[in-house]
Order: structure tokens, then C-alpha cells, then sequence
């Protein structure tokens, strides 16, 4: 439980994933934020103006499916490091998850790199996608993978090398 | 020599700057005492990104905060900084003592705003005088200031914001962190945080404490056990972990030794983790002309502190006379912001310790 050891519960996950339909059209955010603290920089961040926090800042952030192009922005700006974005309609096998990273090395593009879930337990192997960084100041790094679609939502971080 | 000024900021931390550029941007003269060689505070180490909204720079680091607040500070004609500057007393006839260079200087300030902070907690068990357990502040200076590795092999008592953060930085800079132990059944710190730790592997365990550490000359291990629900140690769930590193996030308190000394009413609030100045609504303490801001009136986050600090320095505008009309506008502005950022369920701890402040005032007032 999600307050007790810092895993989230399927029933967390269940409350910000979209649906199957939405996931079919392309790229999508997922905030797994799932404790209402003050803070909203994500808003602010979203260039669709895609994520809203009613009725105040202590709100979870919601994301509107329809706006959402999953351009990935918001990954780097949220603080809590909370923000994925996941891509079903990469490949038939494949799907893209990005994820915010502050580890060094950056791995490169191309490069094979083990992904892990939100446990820490490693899934595989997988390919680097696409290197973005967040910018001089923010430095988080935005690190797309290749994933088997089966465990798109379960890669949520990455370790370089051994 | 004693020196008369307007306005005295006691510490340069993200309470203190905000409030000398709050007060000085309305006019008033503003010296600026630190303790430290540079300014900042602990914003000098703290580079993680923060929370909040964007009047309290949300998403921004840290480090780079502190960078801008301090930098507005020296811009300002208006305040005079003293680094390297410690305030030693506060006297009944409105002097105050600062050694600076190993001179004793003596100054009148019209209005004094302490904003000194907070200071780490410390746990009791067997052997907790070992060389290698650390405050986590100690640890994260060594780290973010100093560029040093701390540890190789690390264990965190607290899974508070601090203990949750330190042990991830200590993850970026290269610190096998073992575990995280909290006494408490709950993770006290944003559960972001919390998870991020998680998914690079490091355990957090809620309902357990440190029953001792062991080692010859320096910490080679520590015994950690399970606590049950009246908070005493379960039999038989020993754990021995090796580490060369045990860090220590159990809780800050008011370092309120200057407003003891002013002669401020002060109270214990369990809420706020120590004895603080009893204030009002201005943020001022039951003596004329002294303000308090930011953690020495209660250990909150770094962005209520800034907001707080802006209230003070604008309140001892208004009470100067610059600029008033301006000058109350952002004090009513600066009470909107800390209302919202306290309002949700994490701002429950300091809306109950603000509501027996408040009580205690009332007392002191009949």
C-alpha cells in the first residue's frame, strides 16, 4: 500500500489509467499522483491546457483524454517525478513509455537499458527510444523505451548498466 | 558604538531573504544578518525540485531559488547584507549583538524580523555516538554542497519529506541507500517521494525503528526491529543490516533561543515540534516590533516560509509607513497564499498548531 511502503495499488493505478479506447489513439499522460498536496506546476505546464486541478491546488491533477497529445512536457515539469507517458499505438508489439530520470549516466538512443517496476524489480531489457532533456535548469531527463505492450504499465524506471 | 537601523532580518535562509526584499522593496532599510558565509540556508543544498504553486516558484530547484532570492537581495540598494554574522542576544532595551570578524558590534532595530530556523532532532539507542551516523542535513551538505560521497552502504531512520529526499540524493550520488525505516505505520513525506525511491529499489519500512548500532571504532551495522501499535518494540524481529552509514531525518525544531532571550511569549505546540513565539496574524510576537518567520515558528515546508517571510517583511513596511497601501495589499495577498497552502490534508498538523497559537494568544491577551 501505496502510504505504507510507496507502491501504488492496482486500485490507485485503476483511478488514473485511461481507458483501453483512448490508449488505442495515441500517446497519453498518466499522473500517478495519488495524495492531495499543494502543488500544480503541471498545469501550468500543459501547453492543450490538458491537465486541470478543481476545486483548489490541493487537488489531483486530472487529465482530460480529448485535450491530451501526449507530448510529454509535463514529464519533466512535475516535481514529484509522478507523470508517464505511454504510447500503445507505437508498433503492434511495442509500446512507447517515457519516463522522468535523474540518474547519471544518461543513457543514449538505441542503447539497452533494464527496465524496472515501481518496486524496483527488474522486467527485461529494453530500447532507448528517444533522449529528451528537460533543460538547463529543470535537468530532468525525459527517457522513452521500447516495451512488449503487456508491461507498459508496469516499466516506470530504468537502471543504466549493471 | 550602537549602531541605530530600520529593519533587522535575523538569518539569510528562504524565510529571511524574503522577507528582507519584501520590506526593503517597500522602502525600508533593511540589514540583513547571516550566520553562514553565503546566504540561502539549507535552499543551498536542496536540489530537488519544489512544490506549490507558481508564486512560491514551483517545479524550480531548489538551489536555483535560493540562487535567485539571494541574488535580488544583493541587487537590492536597499538591504545591507553581513555574512559570516552571528546574532549572539536581543536585550530588553532593543539591542541586539552580532559577532562579525571577532568584533562584538551592538545595533537598534525599529523592527526585528527572526526568521533563524530550525535545527535536526536526534534519536536514543545504544550506541548512537558511533563516527558514521549523521543528521541527514549533515549528509546532504557533505553531498550537495561539498561534493563528497558520504557513505557506501547507508540505512535512513524517517521517511519524512527529508529522509525521503536525502535518501534518493544519496541515490544519485552514488550511496547503495539498504532501506528506509520509519516508527511511525504511515510514510509522514509525499508519497511521490516515497515512490520514487521505491522503483529504484530501496525498501521502505513503516512500523519499524532502530533497536541499536554496533562497531568497533566507526558503524559497521545496525539492529533494526518492528514496532507494534503502542510504539514499543516487537520481540524476536531483530534484523541485523550491515552499513558503514546510519542517517537520522527524525524531525526539525524551532530554533527560537533569540525570542526565549527577547523576552517573546513562547508556548510548546506539539504541532509546530518545539517551543515557538506565540504570534500574530502579522506574525508578530507578543513583543512590540519583533517578527518571527518560517521555521522558527513552527517546521513547515521551505515554500511557506518564503511566503511567510514576504508577510513579515511587508507587515514592518506597513508598520513603518512605506509604501502602505501596496505594503498591505501583498501582507493580505501573503495570508491568502499560506491559507491555500495549508489547506489540504498534509496542512493538518500546522492548521492545529496555528489554532493553539492562536488560543494561546488569546490567553496572553486576557
Amino acid at each position: 500500500m501505496l502510504i505504507k511502503d510507496g507502491i501504488p495499488t492496482a486500485e490507485d493505478l485503476a483511478s488514473v489509467c485511461p481507458s483501453e479506447e483512448r490508449l488505442a489513439k495515441g500517446p497519453i499522460a498518466i499522473t500517478e499522483c495519488f495524495q492531495n498536496i499543494a502543488c500544480n506546476p503541471c498545469t501550468k505546464a500543459c501547453p492543450q491546457h490538458a491537465i486541470s486541478m478543481e476545486p483548489d491546488i490541493n487537488a489531483l491533477p486530472k487529465v482530460d483524454p480529448d485535450k491530451c497529445i501526449g507530448c510529454r512536457v509535463c514529464v519533466a515539469k512535475c516535481p514529484g517525478l509522478a507523470i508517464f507517458v505511454v504510447d500503445m499505438t507505437y508498433s503492434e508489439e511495442k509500446a512507447l513509455v517515457t519516463i522522468p530520470y535523474e540518474f547519471l549516466p544518461v543513457p543514449a538512443k538505441e542503447q539497452m537499458v533494464t527496465g524496472l517496476n515501481r518496486s524496483g524489480e527488474e522486467l527485461g531489457s529494453f530500447k532507448v527510444n528517444r533522449v529528451t532533456s528537460g533543460g538547463k535548469t529543470n535537468m530532468t531527463w525525459m527517457i522513452t523505451l521500447e516495451v512488449p505492450k503487456n508491461l507498459a504499465m508496469e516499466v516506470r524506471n530504468i537502471r543504466v548498466g549493471v | 558604538m550602537i549602531r541605530e537601523v530600520e529593519v533587522m532580518v535575523i538569518g539569510g535562509g528562504p524565510a529571511g531573504l524574503c522577507a528582507a526584499q519584501a520590506a526593503a522593496s517597500a522602502g525600508a532599510h533593511v540589514l540583513l544578518c547571516e550566520r553562514d558565509g553565503v546566504p540561502g540556508g539549507q535552499l543551498v543544498k536542496q536540489t530537488h525540485k519544489f512544490f506549490g504553486s507558481e508564486r512560491q516558484y514551483a517545479g524550480d530547484r531548489g538551489i536555483f531559488i535560493g540562487q535567485r532570492l539571494v541574488q535580488e537581495v544583493r541587487e537590492n540598494p536597499n538591504i545591507e547584507l553581513l555574512t559570516d554574522a552571528t546574532v549572539l542576544g536581543m536585550y530588553e532595551d532593543g539591542v541586539v549583538t552580532v559577532l562579525k570578524d571577532d568584533r562584538h558590534l551592538k545595533f537598534r532595530p525599529k523592527k526585528t524580523i527572526v526568521s533563524t530556523g530550525a535545527a535536526e532532532k536526534f534519536l536514543s539507542f545504544p550506541n548512537n555516538d558511533l563516527p558514521g551516523i549523521y543528521g541527514a542535513g549533515a549528509v546532504q551538505t557533505l553531498m550537495n554542497v561539498g561534493g563528497v560521497k558520504p557513505a557506501d552502504r547507508v540505512v535512513m531512520v524517517g521517511a519524512g519529506n527529508i529522509g525521503l529526499i536525502v535518501s534518493y540524493q544519496m541515490l544519485q550520488a552514488g550511496v547503495d541507500v539498504v532501506s528506509v525505516v520509519e516508527a511511525a505505520p504511515n510514510i509522514g513525506g509525499f508519497l511521490v517521494h516515497a515512490a520514487k525511491l521505491r522503483r529504484a529499489g530501496v525498501p521502505i519500512r513503516t512500523g519499524w525503528t532502530v533497536k541499536e548500532a554496533y562497531g568497533e571504532g566507526k558503524l559497521e551495522g545496525v539492529i533494526l526491529c518492528q514496532l507494534d501499535e503502542k510504539w514499543q518494540q516487537i520481540p524476536g524481529t531483530e534484523l541485523d543490516v550491515p552499513c558503514d552509514t546510519l542517517c537520522l531525518a527524525v524531525g526539525l525544531t524551532p530554533l527560537a533561543e533569540l525570542c526565549w532571550q527577547a523576552g517573546c511569549h513562547m508556548e510548546f505546540i506539539r504541532e509546530l515540534s518545539g517551543h515557538v513565539p506565540v504570534t500574530d496574524e502579522n506574525l508578530m510576537t507578543s513583543v512590540e516590533g519583533i517578527y518571527a518567520a518560517g521555521d522558527v515558528s513552527g517546521i513547515e515546508e521551505a515554500s511557506s516560509a518564503m511566503v511567510e517571510g514576504r508577510l513579515a517583511g511587508y507587515a514592518v513596511a506597513v508598520s513603518l509607513g512605506y509604501d502602505t497601501e501596496n505594503s498591505q495589499k501583498e501582507v493580505d495577498a501573503a495570508r491568502k497564499e499560506l491559507s491555500e497552502l495549508r489547506s489540504g490534508p498534509m496542512g493538518g498538523k500546522i492548521r492545529a498548531g496555528l489554532a493553539k497559537v492562536a488560543e494561546k494568544r488569546g490567553e496572553a491577551v486576557c
